[in-house]
């Protein structure tokens, strides 16, 4: 059943929400990562649950006009208003009172939400209407989609892709670098507004699918997860929207195929997988790498304190130390240094004696700014240089 | 209305409303002077897993349990956003927004493949609680406030929220002084020998138990109104902190009573015969509150110079 549900085997309208899914989990993942990257994740939060209180209106208006109140794409124009005017109100909370931003949020997010909840309780005691189904909007539902809706879906998620996709040019550069979009006149407060534009047209498609709670997590978990693997805004972009898509599109699939599970949870939790696994192994930024990392450097640290000591003739105590001297042949077990450890002990005592001499001189202010205690002077200085270096060691720091 | 109707079927739900709110609004004026607003909302979300998780465990909807599983819950997200945050070099409201939706998320999908439809435990009711059912039975009429027979009755909710309200204000007139300057200037209250992450991690704690207690009785979406929204408001009308306190705890009172009246009789006033969420009203409230002041309120504007003495 699952393997037939990720195969797209599970009959039209299941294939056809399972592709819209993906399409949109694309496009929240390349909107995403300039959200992400301004530094603006949750504004997202309180546009989606701006949401709430248009659904139920537009509901409300249907049925007083007749309908059934069923209508998709009334469902979600009004979302999209109800929407639009909860992102104003953040973003005049936050430029025209001295509120700050993350409080502007909160309250157009609470508020908005709640008056929707007022509006969902005045409809449950409605008679007219079908009101079954609008709390799938909370958490998603696609189960048992009538046919026209998941071609609006589809349809739809097509179309923000691609508006992503065009607009990807000045946003990247708004978002990597706002002052240098001004300087060659881009207008960066009207790619601001067309950013929001997006996450706000990606929030109404992804209502039906993911529901307003759990949208946000499609625009914050894949860049955060794809800024793991990459260094460079294009490629956040690229990887952002395959793990969007790839999170939606097995998310969607297995919930078409495991009844009564809302769709909204599992394509998080997909996502967070995808995030937890490149937190622990992506390379460069991944734990895993780090963990090395730190190893590694310990290792130096520990190696070139324990032959200086040996140089210096003092007994080594620490046992960390004890253990890498003797496993590189460079020690016996009781710290007494071989013959090939005092040899290295002498070179590295006169690695230090050679910093200790270009650090007091303004000549060498270049090389020594490479100086971290670990790095051999070789691989910084010339030979000619070394041997000038050489010749102003004081002569009773020389060994050997 | 008279005493023999009010009091079994209202008293008990606004005074709880009233606990509710303020025990939120007072360490939300903390939490928004620090930029932490959004911590309210990310604590009453992460409640739902943890609820779950005990019910799983227990077996029944039994009070004590629930309370700790949503607090260990709010504790887990609390170090889960921490560790993304430090492990992944992300920014704070990221690290957040993976977090809490996450836990979310588990704790939706835990709950429907759970057997639950013999208890009252239900996504909707988790979001916006059911604040008008704390009915007090025995109640007869305003002597029943004296009656300790009908007071054994009493919904254990309203105790229970005016315990946690009474927790939340002694911590803050306890700490009210280093909270304070660590609010406006952490590097001074550190100077000063002010332990202030220790501090600050008290405020989210307590801030959590509020919210853990709120939420059983009204749900989470008026928990994260009542964090922000009165603060908010109460910050636009004046620049002393003392005065603000105030001001908030005035405007959560007028949020929660007013809420509730237009959700309980708002509706029969304009010919409607049934009445609407109060959670939500109350959260609606907080909100055309902070409206007035955002259009009003004489310190509304960014800069606006403190009064002279």
């Amino acid at each position: 059943m699952i393997r037939d549900a990720l195969l797209l085997q599970l009959g039209y309208n299941a294939t056809l929400v399972t592709l819209g899914a993906t399409l949109l989990g694309m496009a929240a993942g390349v909107g995403g990562t300039f959200l992400f990257l301004r530094k603006r994740a949750l504004v997202s939060d309180a546009i989606s649950h701006a949401t709430l209180p248009g659904v139920a209106l537009a509901f409300m208006v249907m049925v007083t006009l007749g309908g059934t109140g069923r209508n998709l794409v009334g469902l979600l124009t009004g979302a999209a208003l109800s929407a639009a005017v909860g992102l104003l109100l953040v973003s005049w909370l936050g430029t025209r009172t001295r509120l700050a931003e993350d409080a502007a949020i909160g309250s157009v997010l609470s508020v908005f939400f709640g008056f929707g909840i007022v509006l969902l309780t005045v409809i449950q005691t409605m008679s007219a209407g079908q009101q079954a189904g609008l709390e799938g909007f909370l958490l998603g539902s696609t189960a048992g989609m009538l046919r026209s809706d998941a071609m609006v879906i589809a349809v739809s998620a097509a179309l923000t892709l691609a508006l992503v996709m065009l607009m990807r040019r000045p946003l990247t550069l708004a978002s990597f670098d706002p002052e240098y979009a001004v300087s060659i006149g881009q207008d960066v407060r009207r790619t601001d507004l067309a950013m929001m534009g997006l996450v706000l047209a990606v929030t109404v498609v992804g209502l039906k699918i993911v529901g307003l709670i759990l949208i946000v997590a499609l625009l914050i978990i894949p860049p955060v997860t794809a800024r793991f693997w990459t260094e460079r805004t294009d490629h956040v972009v690229m990887i952002s929207g395959a793990v969007g898509g790839l999170s939606a599109y097995v998310g969607a699939a297995l919930s078409a195929a495991i009844p009564a599970v809302p769709t909204g949870p599992i394509i998080v939790l997909v996502g967070f997988a995808l995030f937890a696994l490149s937190l622990l192994v992506a390379p460069g930024r991944g734990v895993v790498s780090a963990l090395a990392r730190h190893r590694t450097h310990q290792r130096r640290v520990h190696l070139r304190q324990g032959l200086l000591a040996m140089a210096q003739g003092q007994p080594i105590y620490e046992n960390m130390t004890l253990r890498l001297l003797h496993r590189q042949g460079w020690a016996r077990p009781d710290g007494v240094p071989t013959e090939l450890g005092r040899g290295r002990a002498a070179r590295a005592l006169r690695d230090e004696s050679r910093w200790r001499v270009i650090r007091s001189d303004p000549a060498f202010e270049a090389a020594t700014a490479q100086d971290d205690g670990l790095t051999d002077i070789e691989t910084v200085l010339t030979a000619d240089q070394l041997a000038e270096v050489d010749a102003r060691i004081p002569s009773a720091e020389v060994v050997a | 209305m008279n005493g023999a109707e009010f009091v079994p079927l209202s008293l008990v739900p606004l005074l709880t409303g009233i606990c509710v709110a303020v025990a939120c609004a007072l360490p939300g004026n903390f939490l928004v002077l620090r930029r932490q607003a959004l911590i309210g909302d990310a604590i009453s979300h992460v409640v739902l897993p943890g609820i779950v998780v005990a019910f799983l465990i227990g077996g029944t909807v039994s009070t004590l349990p629930m309370l700790l599983g949503a607090a260990g819950a709010a504790v887990i997200a609390v170090g889960a956003i921490e560790a993304v945050r430090r492990l992944g070099r992300i920014e704070t409201g990221a690290a957040m927004g993976v977090v809490f939706t996450t836990m979310f998320a588990g704790g939706v999908l835990l709950l429907e493949q759970s057997d639950t439809s013999s208890v009252h435990l239900d996504v909707e009711h988790a979001l916006y609680g059911n604040l008008e059912s704390l009915i007090w039975l025995d109640a007869t009429g305003w002597s029943s406030l004296l009656d300790p027979q009908a007071l054994a009755s009493l919904p254990v909710e309203l105790p229970r929220m005016a315990a946690t309200l009474l927790l939340v204000a002694a911590f803050i007139a306890l700490f009210w002084r280093p909270l304070k300057i660590s609010t406006f200037d952490e590097g001074f209250a550190r100077t000063i020998g002010l332990r202030t992450s220790p501090l600050g991690l008290a405020l989210v704690i307590m801030a959590a138990i509020a919210a853990v207690a709120a939420f059983d009785a009204v749900g989470s979406i008026i928990v994260i109104a009542m964090f922000i929204c009165p603060p908010a408001a109460a910050r636009l009308m004046t620049n002393r902190l003392e005065h603000q306190v105030a001001w908030s705890v005035g405007f959560a009172t007028l949020a929660a009573v007013m809420g509730y009246v237009l959700a309980g009789y708002g509706p029969l006033w304009i010919g409607m015969q049934d009445s609407v969420s109060a959670a939500g009203m109350i959260a609606t409230v907080s909100g055309v509150i902070l409206a007035v002041t955002a259009l009003v309120g004489p310190h509304r504007l960014r800069g606006s110079a403190a009064p002279v003495g």
